[in-house]
């Protein structure tokens, strides 16, 4: 009798999200354990141990209800896979991979672990396909590029949802029609922000291809700990598969890190920083590495991760962690949502490390470089100012230092200010960055290129008379 | 001689760390094959017949009763030509290879040779039967890319008289080319050697760093260099431009050979230098970049057990060339990595951790691996000279120094760049910070520079460090009463720093020319500004006004001086200084 027939009732002992069975053989590592209570109803587990005769076992709906006496386990052999097909597109599932919109189980063309295997970096093609979000301070300061991993750092009841939202609806490559998916997978979000997003997917007819994978506030908290992977897979399959440009959207980190820790407690580990455990970056890595395009692939996966920083902090562990491993950051600042501004980009702690080859003659255009560096030069030297004029008042600044405090209030208000159904093309974006130079003295300019100078600034002024 | 073979039976499964027992006779640090799919691995722990091992492979399905076959042979790496131009996991295995067998994701269990064994080389040896021979002597040569002679050598721990050697022909690094008398019997030998990880080369003695490695980057070369043999840290939180520097250090630092160890980073990083050093040019001989470069990549996704063995993989691969003779130049992207690596590993062992869940023996692992750098003298009958210069990254969790890993580095590197997150904020590239970085190479490699490239370079240098902590301690006071009350002599000298700052510090790694700065137009660059700092204070004194100043033309050109071509910047710059000087004496001028 193969062991995928036998019921284990060996529970002997259960703690936390964890289970220990007794009495078993023959279970491999990361197996999938399929658990019947003592009342009939199934739940599954994941083997987070596996010894000669017992096995650590992490429950993904929790605990509740388990007991040592009836208690059931069944181990199926194999790891977790989940099943794939394009009829996925369209449709929301959820965190152990079922279907929960009513319509009937989708027929799975193939079976795949969810953990998925590295790419081989060799495998890989550089991502430097300008994405248009139509954000300027995304599109002009920190270009996104397709295959890129670019994470929104925000805080709590910051409008983070309606910019990833924007980001989804406004995304695109100019001047090509190709097919295009978004895979949303929600951790520990709530139902209303979550409607957000599906409202906004059904207004604009991105639902049906769309594929979601939800794990609400409300559901158990170690689902969390699979459904990226889930997500991911199918992302995988889509992009790679079926030659699709993907959209991944990632809400929200934070949650998921908290059941990760939540697990290493249970296990008595030896926490890290602030309790989380010592191998979060190597496992956000298994996440956010699993974006990106590879050798003679039409499809790419680009990843928009959303987390909230406890307290704004940029230090804290999540943010810090996530830094490491993706592709730059986009950083929502409380001060200037405080002062009306949408999106509440802070710009200067951004950064798109992919955008220096994503950019220039024939992706964007020449001068974007040094618009961008010269934007960002100014508006630091006046945010600098800001601190100063607090201090010593306006009137004690020179002529030039009036300028660039004057060009910080006015980039806040033109630059970054949009609307959230206002698409900026780049063109847009780089018009608007001249138009503001032009304030300066030209002399100042000392990070764009003379030509480009010549070429453009003076057109901005023909429109200004 | 027979040895018996160790077989044993998988316990338990834990991560990457499994154990297994029946293993009574293992040595520590001995690779062993796991399960029915021989995965790779190394013993970490014994405890009567039971051995703990870390797997570097994933361990997925996995199942306790599996097999456990010890290789009894520590974990080596393959040397001879071949390794240059190629990428390679962190147990070497060439990652083409498992391209190959596997497509476009790494699966498990690809056994594969580091180094080609079909391809033929072409060999010239130098050395004739009946010559004594010694550790390190060279057989012979080959051409392995266009702009390195490999030199095939004697191993280290080998002595005797050669017996036979071949002619020059072609070969496999399999096929023998000469025999060698030894006490213990003859012996063959091959192009191919092993050398275990964990073990240096031997070397006779360590030199003194005297020489710099010059990189091409401005505030590297001339306010806190490196030298040859030496070791240097860069820790920054992210964004700060951790990567890119060392990209740059890969690309132009005047090393013959470099191996860049990617650890626990970005794959995209490894597919951007993959993508890029091939096409780009060496400024000294004008070949491809990738011709001189080992690359080694286990990236944040890939088994977190072979992050260590990446960097002795990489460490041992640049003593190898080392020994040859050569400059090489590591950079480890990122240790602080590897120290997670320790740090899971030692959790799952079960170990008291130390500071922050940091084994108790980060420090000395750290301090073993970066005293593997220097400048030695080679073994071997002739005395000669070659040199392993380290430069690692350090990612401090939220940018704060004060983490185990960055503190028990800066115990042992002699040169701290230390990147700022302020200045990558407001794009201020390389963003290291000037004040609380140091190099205490300094005096030992200012003979150099005083020779071969101006007189006075360190006092130049020193003149615009004090310049440059001035200034700080005048923006306190700048803070509080805003510029303009300041003296015109102090207005005068903030200008001269910010020139500094702005024209000499920041330096653009992607703009064609900026990118590399050759030494001597730096110090050329730098003696220019420092003339401004002078003609300015004499223009002041002499009630020339500030705005007048600031004003001149030639405070633009000098702006533009790191974008004008190496080739013919000589000729400019006189006339960059010339214009200077006229205008500011116009300006006093004037003023009578």
């Amino acid at each position: 009798m193969s062991n995928k027939d036998i019921e284990y009732t060996t529970v002997s002992e259960v703690a936390g999200p964890l289970m220990i069975v007794d009495g078993i053989k023959d279970v491999a590592y990361n197996e999938i354990v399929k658990i019947k209570t003592s009342f009939g109803e199934e739940r599954t587990g994941q083997v987070l141990e596996a010894f000669t005769n017992k096995v650590i076992v992490q429950v993904f709906e929790g605990t509740k209800g388990l007991d040592t006496e009836k208690t059931s386990a069944r181990f199926i052999g194999e790891t977790m896979k989940l099943g794939i097909s394009k009829d996925m597109l369209g449709r929301v599932f959820d965190g152990t991979g079922n279907p929960i919109d009513d319509a009937p189980p989708i027929i799975p063309e193939d079976r795949r672990d969810i953990n998925g295997n590295p790419i081989n970096p060799y495998a890989r093609e550089y991502p430097r396909k300008f994405i248009q979000t139509g954000i300027s301070t995304i599109d002009g300061l920190n270009t996104l590029v397709r295959g890129q991993k670019l994470p929104l750092f925000s805080g709590s009841g910051l409008p983070h949802n309606n910019l990833a939202a924007q980001i989804a609806r406004q995304a695109k490559v100019i001047g090509k029609k190709e097919k295009f998916a978004v895979v949303f997978c929600a951790m520990g979000i709530t139902s209303e922000e979550a409607n957000l997003f599906i409202k906004d997917f059904e207004n604009t007819g991105a639902l049906e291809r769309t594929t979601m994978f939800l794990n609400l506030a409300d559901d158990p908290t170690i689902e969390r700990i699979i459904l990226p992977r889930m997500a991911l897979t199918c992302a995988e399959y889509l992009a790679f598969d079926l030659d699709m440009q993907v959209l991944v959207i990632l809400t929200d980190l934070t949650n998921y890190a908290e059941a990760l820790r939540e697990i290493a407690a249970a296990r008595e580990e030896v926490p890290g920083r602030r309790g989380y455990p010592g191998y979060m970056y190597t496992d956000l890595a298994t996440i956010y590495e699993r974006a990106g395009r590879i050798k003679g692939k039409k499809g790419s996966i680009t990843q928009i991760p959303l987390l909230t920083m406890p307290d704004d902090d940029i230090t804290h562990p999540i943010p810090d962690l996530t830094g490491y491993i993706t592709e730059g950051q986009i950083v929502l600042e409380r001060g200037l949502h405080k002062k009306g501004i949408y999106p509440p980009i802070a710009v200067l702690p951004c950064l798109s490390r992919l955008m220096d080859r994503g950019i220039g003659k024939d992706r964007t255009r020449e001068d974007h470089a040094g618009v961008s560096n010269q934007l960002y030069a100014a508006y630091a030297e006046g945010c600098d100012l800001r601190d100063l004029v607090a201090i010593v008042g306006e009137d004690a600044l020179s002529e030039r230092d009036r300028k660039f405090l004057k060009f910080a209030d006015e980039f806040e208000k033109r630059f970054v200010a949009q609307g959230d159904h206002e698409d900026r093309s780049i063109e847009q974006t780089l018009t608007i960055g001249w138009e503001l130079f032009s304030s300066l003295p030209t002399s100042e300019l000392k990070k764009i290129d003379e030509k480009y100078i010549k070429k453009y600034l003076p057109k901005v002024e023909k429109i200004r008379s | 001689m027979s040895k018996k073979i160790l077989k044993g039976k998988i316990v338990r499964i834990s991560g990457p760390v499994i154990e297994a027992n029946s293993m009574r006779g293992a040595k520590m640090y001995d690779v062993v094959r796991v399960g029915d799919e021989n995965l790779i691995g190394e013993i970490i722990r014994l405890n009567e017949d039971v051995v703990t091992i870390q797997v570097y492979e994933d361990t997925n399905g996995l199942k306790p009763g599996e097999k456990v076959v010890s290789t009894d042979m520590p974990l080596s790496v393959e040397l001879g030509p071949g390794l240059l131009t190629n990428i390679y996991d962190g147990i070497q295995r060439p990652l083409p290879t498992i391209y190959d067998e596997t497509g476009d994701f790494i699966e498990r269990g690809v056994e594969t040779n580091a180094i080609d064994r079909k391809k033929k080389w072409h060999f010239k040896p130098t050395i004739k039967a009946g010559d004594k021979v010694k550790g390190c002597d060279i057989l012979g040569e080959v051409q392995e890319t266009s702009i390195i002679l490999h030199k095939i050598m004697v191993p280290p721990d080998i002595e005797g008289t050669l017996l036979s050697i071949e002619k020059e022909g072609k070969f496999t690094v399999e096929d023998d080319i000469a025999i060698i008398k030894t006490d213990q019997g003859n012996l063959k030998l091959q192009m191919l050697q092993k050398w275990p990880v964990r073990k240096a080369r031997p070397v006779k003695e360590k030199y003194d760093p005297s020489i710099p490695l010059i990189t091409g980057q401005r505030v590297i070369d001339t306010f806190f260099p490196v030298a040859k043999g030496g070791t240097a840290a860069i820790p920054g939180g992210f964004g700060t431009g951790k990567t890119v520097m060392l990209h740059q250090l890969a690309k132009w630092s005047d090393a013959q050979v470099v191996i860049y160890v990617g650890c626990g980073e970005r794959g995209n990083e490894m597919t951007d230098v993959l993508k890029e050093f091939p096409e780009l040019k060496d400024p000294k001989t004008g070949e491809s970049l990738m011709n001189r470069t080992v690359l080694i990549a286990n990236t944040s996704n890939m088994p977190v057990a072979a992050r260590d063995a990446s960097v002795y993989t990489g460490i041992t691969i640049a003593e190898y060339y080392r020994d040859m003779g050569f400059d090489v130049a590591l950079m480890a992207d990122s240790t602080s990595r590897l120290a997670e690596a320790m740090r899971e590993i030692s959790g799952r062992l079960e170990e008291m951790p130390g500071e922050e869940g940091y084994p108790a023996y980060l420090a000395s692992r750290l301090a073993e691996f970066y005293e593997r750098a220097g400048r030695v003298k080679l073994l071997g009958s002739k005395d000669k000279e070659g040199s392993v210069s380290v430069m690692g990254a350090v990612s401090p969790p939220g940018g704060d120094f004060s983490e185990p890993v960055a503190q028990n580095t800066l115990r042992i590197v002699k040169v701290f760049w230390a990147l700022d997150s302020d200045l990558a904020d407001r794009r201020h590239f390389p963003s290291i910070n000037w004040l609380k970085s140091y190099s205490l190479y300094l005096d030992e490699i200012s003979s150099w520079w005083n020779k071969d490239v101006g007189e006075n370079w360190l006092q130049l240098r020193n003149k615009a460090m004090a310049l440059l902590q001035k200034e700080s301690e005048l923006q306190e006071i700048v803070k509080l009463v805003g510029p303009d009350a300041l003296p015109p002599k102090e207005r005068a000298l903030l200008e001269s720093a910010r020139m500094i700052r702005e024209d000499f510090l920041q330096q653009s790694a992607f703009h064609d020319i900026d990118t590399y700065c050759p030494e001597k137009k730096q110090y050329e660059m730098l003696r220019i500004m420092s003339k401004f700092s002078d003609l300015i204070q004499n223009a002041v004194e002499k009630n020339v006004h500030m705005d007048d100043i600031i004003s001149i033309k030639s405070r633009e050109s000098i702006a533009r001086m790191g974008t004008v071509p190496n080739k013919d910047f000589e000729k400019r710059f006189e006339k960059v200084e010339n214009d200077l000087e006229n205008e500011i004496e116009s300006l006093i001028r004037e003023v009578k």
